[in-house]
Protein backbone atom coordinates (compact mmCIF):
# COMPACT_ATOMS: atom_id res chain seq x y z
CA UNK A 1 0.00 0.00 0.00
CA UNK A 2 1.28 3.47 -0.86
CA UNK A 3 2.21 5.42 2.17
CA UNK A 4 3.27 9.06 2.53
CA UNK A 5 4.36 8.67 6.11
CA UNK A 6 7.83 10.01 6.67
CA UNK A 7 9.77 8.99 9.73
CA UNK A 8 12.19 11.61 10.99
CA UNK A 9 15.05 11.56 13.48
CA UNK A 10 15.63 15.03 14.91
CA UNK A 11 14.52 14.93 18.52
CA UNK A 12 16.42 11.79 19.49
CA UNK A 13 19.30 12.24 17.03
CA UNK A 14 22.40 11.47 18.97
CA UNK A 15 25.74 12.35 17.48
CA UNK A 16 28.82 14.38 18.33
CA UNK A 17 27.79 16.96 15.79
CA UNK A 18 24.65 17.90 17.68
CA UNK A 19 26.22 17.68 21.15
CA UNK A 20 24.02 20.08 23.15
CA UNK A 21 26.86 22.05 24.72
CA UNK A 22 28.51 22.59 21.35
CA UNK A 23 25.20 23.82 19.93
CA UNK A 24 24.90 26.17 22.89
CA UNK A 25 28.40 27.58 22.49
CA UNK A 26 27.86 28.13 18.79
CA UNK A 27 24.46 29.75 19.27
CA UNK A 28 25.54 32.14 22.01
CA UNK A 29 27.94 33.75 19.54
CA UNK A 30 24.95 34.97 17.53
CA UNK A 31 22.70 37.92 18.37
CA UNK A 32 19.39 37.33 20.10
CA UNK A 33 17.55 38.94 17.20
CA UNK A 34 19.15 36.55 14.71
CA UNK A 35 18.09 33.55 16.75
CA UNK A 36 14.52 34.84 16.98
CA UNK A 37 14.45 35.45 13.22
CA UNK A 38 15.60 31.88 12.62
CA UNK A 39 12.89 30.47 14.88
CA UNK A 40 10.19 32.55 13.23
CA UNK A 41 11.52 31.58 9.82
CA UNK A 42 11.50 27.89 10.76
CA UNK A 43 7.74 28.07 11.37
CA UNK A 44 8.06 26.17 14.65
CA UNK A 45 4.81 26.15 16.61
CA UNK A 46 4.42 24.95 20.20
CA UNK A 47 4.35 21.17 20.48
CA UNK A 48 2.27 20.98 23.64
CA UNK A 49 -0.97 21.21 21.69
CA UNK A 50 -1.90 24.90 21.51
CA UNK A 51 0.51 25.63 18.67
CA UNK A 52 1.61 29.20 19.37
CA UNK A 53 4.59 30.28 17.20
CA UNK A 54 7.65 29.78 19.39
CA UNK A 55 9.76 32.55 17.84
CA UNK A 56 7.04 35.12 18.54
CA UNK A 57 6.68 33.96 22.13
CA UNK A 58 10.40 34.51 22.68
CA UNK A 59 10.28 37.86 20.89
CA UNK A 60 7.38 39.18 23.01
CA UNK A 61 9.18 38.18 26.19
CA UNK A 62 12.44 39.72 25.00
CA UNK A 63 10.62 42.99 24.28
CA UNK A 64 9.33 43.25 27.87
CA UNK A 65 11.36 45.45 30.20
CA UNK A 66 12.05 43.69 33.47
CA UNK A 67 15.04 42.88 35.65
CA UNK A 68 13.71 39.43 36.29
CA UNK A 69 12.38 37.06 33.64
CA UNK A 70 11.93 33.31 33.63
CA UNK A 71 12.16 30.38 31.24
CA UNK A 72 9.93 27.47 32.15
CA UNK A 73 9.80 24.04 30.64
CA UNK A 74 6.34 22.55 30.90
CA UNK A 75 6.94 18.88 31.71
CA UNK A 76 3.52 18.36 33.25
CA UNK A 77 2.58 15.92 30.53
CA UNK A 78 -0.84 14.67 31.57
CA UNK A 79 -3.00 14.44 28.47
CA UNK A 80 -4.27 10.86 28.26
CA UNK A 81 -2.44 9.03 25.51
CA UNK A 82 0.63 11.28 25.66
CA UNK A 83 3.95 9.94 26.88
CA UNK A 84 6.52 11.47 24.52
CA UNK A 85 7.82 14.09 26.96
CA UNK A 86 8.76 11.37 29.45
CA UNK A 87 10.77 9.65 26.75
CA UNK A 88 12.45 12.91 25.72
CA UNK A 89 13.29 13.76 29.35
CA UNK A 90 14.71 10.30 29.80
CA UNK A 91 16.76 10.10 26.62
CA UNK A 92 17.90 13.60 25.62
CA UNK A 93 17.53 15.91 28.66
CA UNK A 94 20.60 17.95 27.68
CA UNK A 95 18.82 19.08 24.54
CA UNK A 96 16.00 20.44 26.72
CA UNK A 97 18.43 22.22 29.06
CA UNK A 98 20.19 23.71 26.04
CA UNK A 99 16.94 25.04 24.58
CA UNK A 100 16.20 26.67 27.92
CA UNK A 101 19.65 28.23 28.14
CA UNK A 102 19.39 29.61 24.60
CA UNK A 103 15.96 30.99 25.47
CA UNK A 104 17.38 32.57 28.63
CA UNK A 105 20.06 34.28 26.55
CA UNK A 106 17.52 35.50 23.99
CA UNK A 107 14.92 36.90 26.38
CA UNK A 108 17.29 38.00 29.15
CA UNK A 109 16.39 35.50 31.88
CA UNK A 110 18.79 34.15 34.48
CA UNK A 111 16.61 31.39 35.91
CA UNK A 112 14.91 28.43 34.32
CA UNK A 113 12.56 25.89 35.86
CA UNK A 114 11.40 22.49 34.74
CA UNK A 115 7.97 21.69 36.16
CA UNK A 116 7.93 17.90 36.21
CA UNK A 117 4.67 16.08 36.88
CA UNK A 118 4.70 14.11 40.14
CA UNK A 119 3.98 10.90 38.26
CA UNK A 120 7.45 11.18 36.70
CA UNK A 121 9.33 11.57 39.99
CA UNK A 122 11.18 8.33 39.27
CA UNK A 123 13.10 10.25 36.58
CA UNK A 124 14.32 12.89 39.04
CA UNK A 125 17.39 11.15 40.39
CA UNK A 126 19.15 10.71 37.07
CA UNK A 127 17.83 14.02 35.73
CA UNK A 128 19.20 15.95 38.70
CA UNK A 129 22.63 14.48 38.16
CA UNK A 130 22.60 15.49 34.50
CA UNK A 131 21.24 18.91 35.38
CA UNK A 132 23.99 19.53 37.94
CA UNK A 133 26.60 18.74 35.30
CA UNK A 134 24.85 21.04 32.84
CA UNK A 135 24.55 23.90 35.34
CA UNK A 136 28.25 23.50 36.11
CA UNK A 137 29.03 23.63 32.39
CA UNK A 138 27.00 26.84 32.07
CA UNK A 139 29.07 28.45 34.82
CA UNK A 140 32.25 27.32 33.11
CA UNK A 141 31.08 28.95 29.86
CA UNK A 142 30.30 32.13 31.84
CA UNK A 143 26.64 31.85 30.95
CA UNK A 144 24.54 33.60 33.60
CA UNK A 145 21.72 31.05 33.66
CA UNK A 146 20.81 28.20 36.01
CA UNK A 147 18.06 25.59 35.80
CA UNK A 148 16.05 24.07 38.66
CA UNK A 149 13.42 21.37 39.03
CA UNK A 150 9.94 21.83 40.51
CA UNK A 151 7.67 18.86 41.06
CA UNK A 152 3.96 18.66 40.48
CA UNK A 153 1.64 16.65 42.69
CA UNK A 154 -0.85 14.98 40.42
CA UNK A 155 -3.09 17.61 38.84
CA UNK A 156 -3.81 17.51 35.10
CA UNK A 157 -4.91 21.14 35.03
CA UNK A 158 -1.41 22.27 36.06
CA UNK A 159 -0.34 21.60 32.47
CA UNK A 160 -2.32 24.77 31.70
CA UNK A 161 0.40 27.40 31.82
CA UNK A 162 -1.12 29.86 34.27
CA UNK A 163 -2.23 27.03 36.60
CA UNK A 164 1.35 25.81 36.44
CA UNK A 165 2.61 29.22 37.63
CA UNK A 166 0.09 29.17 40.47
CA UNK A 167 1.32 25.74 41.50
CA UNK A 168 4.95 26.90 41.39
CA UNK A 169 3.96 29.82 43.60
CA UNK A 170 2.63 27.40 46.19
CA UNK A 171 -1.05 27.80 45.44
CA UNK A 172 -3.95 25.72 44.19
CA UNK A 173 -3.43 25.01 40.49
CA UNK A 174 -6.28 27.21 39.31
CA UNK A 175 -5.86 28.88 35.91
CA UNK A 176 -5.69 32.68 35.80
CA UNK A 177 -7.64 35.08 33.65
CA UNK A 178 -5.89 36.07 30.43
CA UNK A 179 -4.65 38.61 29.54
CA UNK A 180 -2.10 39.29 30.86
CA UNK A 181 -0.30 36.51 29.00
CA UNK A 182 2.80 34.81 30.42
CA UNK A 183 5.10 36.82 28.13
CA UNK A 184 3.99 39.88 30.15
CA UNK A 185 3.21 38.42 33.57
CA UNK A 186 3.87 34.74 34.19
CA UNK A 187 5.71 33.11 37.10
CA UNK A 188 5.90 35.53 40.03
CA UNK A 189 4.09 37.98 37.70
CA UNK A 190 7.31 38.44 35.71
CA UNK A 191 7.69 38.04 31.92
CA UNK A 192 7.99 34.32 31.31
CA UNK A 193 8.55 32.02 28.38
CA UNK A 194 6.83 28.71 28.98
CA UNK A 195 7.47 26.03 26.39
CA UNK A 196 6.67 22.35 26.11
CA UNK A 197 9.54 19.85 26.50
CA UNK A 198 9.49 18.90 22.84
CA UNK A 199 9.34 22.52 21.64
CA UNK A 200 12.53 23.33 23.57
CA UNK A 201 14.34 20.40 21.95
CA UNK A 202 13.29 21.64 18.51
CA UNK A 203 14.65 25.11 19.30
CA UNK A 204 17.99 23.50 20.11
CA UNK A 205 17.90 21.45 16.93
CA UNK A 206 16.88 24.42 14.75
CA UNK A 207 19.85 26.34 16.17
CA UNK A 208 21.96 23.31 15.28
CA UNK A 209 20.76 22.53 11.76
CA UNK A 210 19.32 25.89 10.66
CA UNK A 211 15.70 26.75 9.88
CA UNK A 212 15.84 25.60 6.24
CA UNK A 213 16.14 21.91 6.99
CA UNK A 214 13.33 22.07 9.52
CA UNK A 215 11.00 24.03 7.31
CA UNK A 216 11.60 21.66 4.40
CA UNK A 217 9.57 19.16 6.39
CA UNK A 218 5.81 19.31 6.79
CA UNK A 219 3.34 21.65 5.09
CA UNK A 220 2.98 25.43 4.90
CA UNK A 221 0.73 25.45 7.99
CA UNK A 222 2.56 22.75 9.87
CA UNK A 223 6.29 23.05 9.47
CA UNK A 224 8.64 20.36 10.63
CA UNK A 225 8.08 17.10 12.41
CA UNK A 226 6.52 16.03 15.68
CA UNK A 227 6.85 13.23 18.16
CA UNK A 228 3.73 11.06 18.30
CA UNK A 229 2.64 8.84 21.16
CA UNK A 230 0.89 5.87 19.58
CA UNK A 231 -1.26 3.64 21.77
CA UNK A 232 -4.42 1.55 21.86
CA UNK A 233 -5.22 -1.16 19.34
CA UNK A 234 -1.94 -1.21 17.47
CA UNK A 235 0.64 -3.97 17.13
CA UNK A 236 3.44 -1.38 17.44
CA UNK A 237 2.63 1.09 20.24
CA UNK A 238 5.34 3.60 21.11
CA UNK A 239 7.03 6.89 20.25
CA UNK A 240 7.49 7.94 16.63
CA UNK A 241 8.77 11.18 15.16
CA UNK A 242 6.87 11.86 11.95
CA UNK A 243 6.64 14.65 9.41
CA UNK A 244 3.57 16.81 10.04
CA UNK A 245 0.70 17.15 7.60
CA UNK A 246 0.10 13.45 6.89
CA UNK A 247 -3.34 12.12 6.06
CA UNK A 248 -4.75 10.07 8.92
CA UNK A 249 -5.35 7.31 6.39
CA UNK A 250 -1.59 6.76 6.00
CA UNK A 251 -1.10 6.82 9.72
CA UNK A 252 -3.71 4.12 10.23
CA UNK A 253 -2.20 1.98 7.47
CA UNK A 254 1.11 2.09 9.28
CA UNK A 255 -0.02 1.73 12.87
CA UNK A 256 -3.51 0.21 12.84
CA UNK A 257 -4.25 -3.48 13.38
CA UNK A 258 -6.28 -3.77 10.18
CA UNK A 259 -9.54 -3.33 12.04
CA UNK A 260 -9.32 0.33 13.07
CA UNK A 261 -12.67 1.91 13.77
CA UNK A 262 -11.61 5.31 15.07
CA UNK A 263 -8.59 7.32 16.12
CA UNK A 264 -8.65 9.81 18.97
CA UNK A 265 -6.30 12.56 17.82
CA UNK A 266 -4.89 14.86 20.50
CA UNK A 267 -5.76 12.95 23.64
CA UNK A 268 -8.90 13.05 25.74
CA UNK A 269 -9.33 16.74 24.92
CA UNK A 270 -8.83 16.09 21.19
CA UNK A 271 -11.08 14.89 18.39
CA UNK A 272 -12.33 11.42 17.57
CA UNK A 273 -12.10 10.61 13.87
CA UNK A 274 -14.15 7.69 12.50
CA UNK A 275 -12.96 5.41 9.72
CA UNK A 276 -15.02 7.14 7.02
CA UNK A 277 -13.10 10.37 7.60
CA UNK A 278 -9.55 8.93 7.63
CA UNK A 279 -8.99 10.01 4.02
CA UNK A 280 -9.92 13.67 4.50
CA UNK A 281 -8.23 14.24 7.82
CA UNK A 282 -4.83 15.87 7.92
CA UNK A 283 -2.75 15.67 11.09
CA UNK A 284 -1.42 19.17 11.58
CA UNK A 285 -2.49 22.72 12.32
CA UNK A 286 -4.51 22.91 9.08
CA UNK A 287 -6.48 19.80 10.05
CA UNK A 288 -6.51 18.29 13.49
CA UNK A 289 -3.58 19.40 15.63
CA UNK A 290 -2.29 17.15 18.36
CA UNK A 291 0.05 17.37 21.29
CA UNK A 292 1.15 13.96 20.09
CA UNK A 293 -1.48 11.60 21.43
CA UNK A 294 -2.86 9.11 18.87
CA UNK A 295 -5.14 6.49 20.43
CA UNK A 296 -6.33 3.80 18.09
CA UNK A 297 -9.59 1.91 18.65
CA UNK A 298 -10.60 -1.21 16.74
CA UNK A 299 -14.09 -2.52 16.10
CA UNK A 300 -14.18 -4.47 19.36
CA UNK A 301 -14.27 -1.24 21.40
CA UNK A 302 -17.39 0.47 22.69
CA UNK A 303 -17.21 4.18 21.99
CA UNK A 304 -19.59 4.69 24.91
CA UNK A 305 -16.91 3.32 27.21
CA UNK A 306 -14.31 5.53 25.57
CA UNK A 307 -16.40 8.67 26.03
CA UNK A 308 -17.36 7.64 29.54
CA UNK A 309 -13.69 7.26 30.46
CA UNK A 310 -12.86 10.69 29.06
CA UNK A 311 -15.75 12.41 30.85
CA UNK A 312 -14.87 10.74 34.12
CA UNK A 313 -11.34 12.01 33.62
CA UNK A 314 -12.49 15.60 33.03
CA UNK A 315 -14.99 15.55 35.89
CA UNK A 316 -12.17 14.50 38.23
CA UNK A 317 -9.52 16.81 36.85
CA UNK A 318 -11.62 19.96 36.49
CA UNK A 319 -10.16 22.37 39.06
CA UNK A 320 -13.67 23.39 40.10
CA UNK A 321 -12.97 27.09 39.94
CA UNK A 322 -15.43 28.07 37.21
CA UNK A 323 -19.01 26.84 37.11
CA UNK A 324 -19.31 25.96 33.40
CA UNK A 325 -16.50 23.42 33.68
CA UNK A 326 -17.16 22.15 37.22
CA UNK A 327 -20.87 21.53 36.66
CA UNK A 328 -20.63 20.96 32.92
CA UNK A 329 -18.26 18.00 33.13
CA UNK A 330 -20.41 16.32 35.77
CA UNK A 331 -23.63 16.88 33.84
CA UNK A 332 -22.16 15.51 30.60
CA UNK A 333 -21.08 12.36 32.45
CA UNK A 334 -24.41 11.93 34.24
CA UNK A 335 -26.21 12.76 31.00
CA UNK A 336 -24.74 9.99 28.85
CA UNK A 337 -25.25 7.53 31.72
CA UNK A 338 -28.93 8.52 31.88
CA UNK A 339 -29.35 8.15 28.12
CA UNK A 340 -27.66 4.74 28.23
CA UNK A 341 -30.00 3.57 30.99
CA UNK A 342 -32.99 4.85 29.03
CA UNK A 343 -33.92 7.40 31.68
CA UNK A 344 -33.49 10.19 29.18
CA UNK A 345 -34.53 10.21 25.51
CA UNK A 346 -31.81 10.08 22.82
CA UNK A 347 -32.59 13.72 21.96
CA UNK A 348 -31.14 14.64 25.34
CA UNK A 349 -27.74 14.17 23.72
CA UNK A 350 -28.45 17.29 21.66
CA UNK A 351 -29.08 19.28 24.84
CA UNK A 352 -25.74 18.03 26.15
CA UNK A 353 -24.08 19.15 22.93
CA UNK A 354 -25.46 22.64 23.53
CA UNK A 355 -23.97 22.50 27.00
CA UNK A 356 -20.52 21.89 25.50
CA UNK A 357 -21.13 25.03 23.39
CA UNK A 358 -21.71 27.01 26.57
CA UNK A 359 -18.60 25.50 28.13
CA UNK A 360 -16.53 26.46 25.11
CA UNK A 361 -17.55 30.11 25.47
CA UNK A 362 -17.76 30.39 29.24
CA UNK A 363 -15.12 28.10 30.75
CA UNK A 364 -12.05 29.89 32.00
CA UNK A 365 -9.35 27.67 30.51
CA UNK A 366 -8.65 25.08 27.85
CA UNK A 367 -9.83 22.20 30.02
CA UNK A 368 -13.51 23.14 30.09
CA UNK A 369 -13.37 24.73 26.64
CA UNK A 370 -12.17 21.57 24.94
CA UNK A 371 -14.41 18.92 26.55
CA UNK A 372 -16.74 19.49 23.61
CA UNK A 373 -14.07 18.16 21.22
CA UNK A 374 -14.27 14.51 22.27
CA UNK A 375 -17.93 14.80 23.28
CA UNK A 376 -19.28 16.14 20.00
CA UNK A 377 -17.01 14.11 17.74
CA UNK A 378 -17.93 10.84 19.47
CA UNK A 379 -21.67 11.65 19.74
CA UNK A 380 -21.83 12.77 16.10
CA UNK A 381 -20.02 9.75 14.71
CA UNK A 382 -21.10 6.98 17.08
CA UNK A 383 -24.48 8.14 18.31
CA UNK A 384 -26.05 4.68 18.22
CA UNK A 385 -23.32 3.28 20.47
CA UNK A 386 -24.05 5.91 23.10
CA UNK A 387 -27.79 5.23 23.06
CA UNK A 388 -28.01 1.42 22.74
CA UNK B 1 9.38 19.06 69.64
CA UNK B 2 7.50 16.26 67.84
CA UNK B 3 9.07 14.52 64.85
CA UNK B 4 6.55 16.21 62.54
CA UNK B 5 7.46 19.63 63.86
CA UNK B 6 11.14 18.90 63.43
CA UNK B 7 10.56 17.66 59.89
CA UNK B 8 8.61 20.79 58.94
CA UNK B 9 11.29 23.05 60.39
CA UNK B 10 13.96 21.18 58.48
CA UNK B 11 12.02 21.38 55.18
CA UNK B 12 11.30 25.07 55.62
CA UNK B 13 14.95 25.68 56.40
CA UNK B 14 15.96 23.86 53.22
CA UNK B 15 13.38 25.37 50.84
CA UNK B 16 13.03 28.87 52.22
CA UNK B 17 10.42 30.68 54.27
CA UNK B 18 8.27 31.88 51.35
CA UNK B 19 4.93 30.95 49.85
CA UNK B 20 6.78 29.59 46.81
CA UNK B 21 8.22 26.87 49.05
CA UNK B 22 4.84 25.54 50.07
CA UNK B 23 4.71 22.76 47.47
CA UNK B 24 8.21 21.35 48.09
CA UNK B 25 7.58 21.51 51.85
CA UNK B 26 4.28 19.63 51.59
CA UNK B 27 5.83 17.14 49.17
CA UNK B 28 8.69 16.56 51.61
CA UNK B 29 6.28 15.79 54.45
CA UNK B 30 4.29 13.34 52.32
CA UNK B 31 7.51 11.60 51.36
CA UNK B 32 8.32 10.95 55.02
CA UNK B 33 4.91 10.55 56.63
CA UNK B 34 2.82 9.38 53.61
CA UNK B 35 0.12 11.97 54.27
CA UNK B 36 -0.42 15.46 55.72
CA UNK B 37 -1.73 15.31 59.25
CA UNK B 38 -3.57 18.20 60.87
CA UNK B 39 -0.51 18.77 63.03
CA UNK B 40 1.74 18.97 59.96
CA UNK B 41 -0.57 21.41 58.14
CA UNK B 42 -0.83 23.72 61.16
CA UNK B 43 2.90 23.57 61.66
CA UNK B 44 3.56 24.51 58.01
CA UNK B 45 1.07 27.37 58.28
CA UNK B 46 2.92 28.74 61.33
CA UNK B 47 6.35 28.39 59.76
CA UNK B 48 5.38 30.04 56.46
CA UNK B 49 3.12 32.62 58.11
CA UNK B 50 0.01 31.50 56.22
CA UNK B 51 -3.45 30.64 57.46
CA UNK B 52 -4.00 26.95 58.14
CA UNK B 53 -7.05 27.08 55.88
CA UNK B 54 -4.92 28.36 53.04
CA UNK B 55 -2.40 25.55 53.51
CA UNK B 56 -5.15 22.93 53.71
CA UNK B 57 -6.89 24.47 50.69
CA UNK B 58 -3.72 24.17 48.65
CA UNK B 59 -2.86 20.67 49.83
CA UNK B 60 -6.33 19.27 49.22
CA UNK B 61 -6.20 20.46 45.61
CA UNK B 62 -3.49 17.97 44.70
CA UNK B 63 -4.05 14.23 44.33
CA UNK B 64 -0.58 13.35 45.62
CA UNK B 65 -0.86 15.53 48.73
CA UNK B 66 -3.10 13.29 50.79
CA UNK B 67 -4.76 14.71 53.86
CA UNK B 68 -6.08 11.35 55.10
CA UNK B 69 -3.79 8.65 56.53
CA UNK B 70 -2.18 6.43 53.91
CA UNK B 71 -0.18 3.24 54.10
CA UNK B 72 3.59 3.04 53.90
CA UNK B 73 3.31 2.00 50.25
CA UNK B 74 0.81 3.74 48.02
CA UNK B 75 -0.22 1.75 44.97
CA UNK B 76 -1.73 3.80 42.16
CA UNK B 77 -3.10 1.82 39.24
CA UNK B 78 -3.73 3.84 36.08
CA UNK B 79 -7.38 3.71 35.09
CA UNK B 80 -7.36 5.86 31.96
CA UNK B 81 -8.56 4.54 28.62
CA UNK B 82 -5.58 2.62 27.22
CA UNK B 83 -4.79 0.93 30.53
CA UNK B 84 -8.51 0.23 30.81
CA UNK B 85 -8.45 -1.45 27.40
CA UNK B 86 -5.37 -3.47 28.33
CA UNK B 87 -6.84 -4.90 31.51
CA UNK B 88 -6.39 -2.60 34.52
CA UNK B 89 -9.60 -4.01 36.04
CA UNK B 90 -8.03 -7.47 36.37
CA UNK B 91 -4.89 -5.96 37.88
CA UNK B 92 -6.89 -3.99 40.46
CA UNK B 93 -9.00 -7.06 41.25
CA UNK B 94 -5.92 -9.22 41.83
CA UNK B 95 -4.28 -6.68 44.15
CA UNK B 96 -7.57 -5.98 45.87
CA UNK B 97 -8.14 -9.69 46.59
CA UNK B 98 -4.59 -10.28 47.75
CA UNK B 99 -4.52 -7.32 50.14
CA UNK B 100 -8.20 -7.66 51.08
CA UNK B 101 -8.88 -3.98 50.49
CA UNK B 102 -10.95 -2.03 47.99
CA UNK B 103 -9.71 0.90 45.93
CA UNK B 104 -9.31 3.84 48.32
CA UNK B 105 -8.64 1.68 51.38
CA UNK B 106 -5.55 0.93 53.48
CA UNK B 107 -4.54 -2.44 54.90
CA UNK B 108 -4.86 -2.97 58.65
CA UNK B 109 -1.10 -3.20 59.08
CA UNK B 110 -0.78 0.20 57.32
CA UNK B 111 1.56 -1.27 54.75
CA UNK B 112 -0.48 -0.61 51.60
CA UNK B 113 -3.02 1.84 50.26
CA UNK B 114 -4.66 0.96 46.94
CA UNK B 115 -5.72 3.85 44.70
CA UNK B 116 -6.57 4.37 41.06
CA UNK B 117 -4.98 7.23 39.15
CA UNK B 118 -5.56 9.20 35.98
CA UNK B 119 -3.20 8.75 33.03
CA UNK B 120 0.32 8.00 34.27
CA UNK B 121 1.92 8.44 30.84
CA UNK B 122 2.63 4.80 29.90
CA UNK B 123 -0.22 4.23 27.44
CA UNK B 124 1.99 2.13 25.12
CA UNK B 125 2.93 -0.18 27.97
CA UNK B 126 -0.29 -0.50 29.95
CA UNK B 127 -1.55 -1.52 32.34
CA UNK B 128 0.78 0.37 34.62
CA UNK B 129 1.00 1.21 38.30
CA UNK B 130 3.09 3.38 40.56
CA UNK B 131 4.15 2.17 43.98
CA UNK B 132 5.30 5.31 45.76
CA UNK B 133 7.62 6.82 43.10
CA UNK B 134 8.52 3.57 41.33
CA UNK B 135 6.82 2.69 38.06
CA UNK B 136 5.77 -0.79 36.89
CA UNK B 137 4.57 -0.99 33.27
CA UNK B 138 3.24 -3.93 31.21
CA UNK B 139 1.48 -5.56 34.12
CA UNK B 140 -0.45 -8.77 34.27
CA UNK B 141 -2.40 -9.66 37.42
CA UNK B 142 0.30 -12.23 38.22
CA UNK B 143 3.15 -9.76 37.71
CA UNK B 144 1.40 -7.13 39.83
CA UNK B 145 1.00 -9.60 42.69
CA UNK B 146 4.67 -10.54 42.61
CA UNK B 147 5.66 -6.87 42.79
CA UNK B 148 3.31 -6.21 45.70
CA UNK B 149 4.71 -9.27 47.51
CA UNK B 150 8.21 -7.85 47.11
CA UNK B 151 7.08 -4.63 48.76
CA UNK B 152 5.37 -6.58 51.54
CA UNK B 153 8.73 -8.10 52.45
CA UNK B 154 10.49 -4.72 52.66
Amino acid sequence: MENNLKKVDIIFEDSDKCAPLKVLEKTLKRTADDIILDLIDSGLKGRGGAGFPTGLKWKFTRNETSDVKYVICNADEGEPGTFKDREILDRVPEKIFTGMAICGYVVGAREGYIYLRGEYNFLLKSLLKKLNDFNAALKKLNVDFQIYFKSGSGAYVCGEESALFESMEGKRGEPRNKPPYPTVAGYNSKPTVINNVETLVYTTMICHMGPEKFKALGTSDSRGSKVFSVSGDTPIPGIYELELGMPLHDFVNEFGDGDTKAVQVGGASGHCVPRKKFNDTIIGFEGIPTGGSMMIFNSSRSMYNVLHDYLEFFAEESCGQCTPCRVGCQQLLKGIEAVKRGERPPAYLDDLKKLTGTMKIAAKCGLGQSVGNPFNSIIDNFREEIIY
Amino acid sequence: MSTTEALVKELVEKNGRTRNSLMPVLQGIVQQEHFLSEEALICVAKELDLSAADVYGTASFYTFLDTVPRGKNIIRVCKTITCHMKGKDEVIKAISNALKIKVGETTHDNKFTLLSANCLGWCHKGPVMLINDEVFPELTPQKALEIVEEYAKK
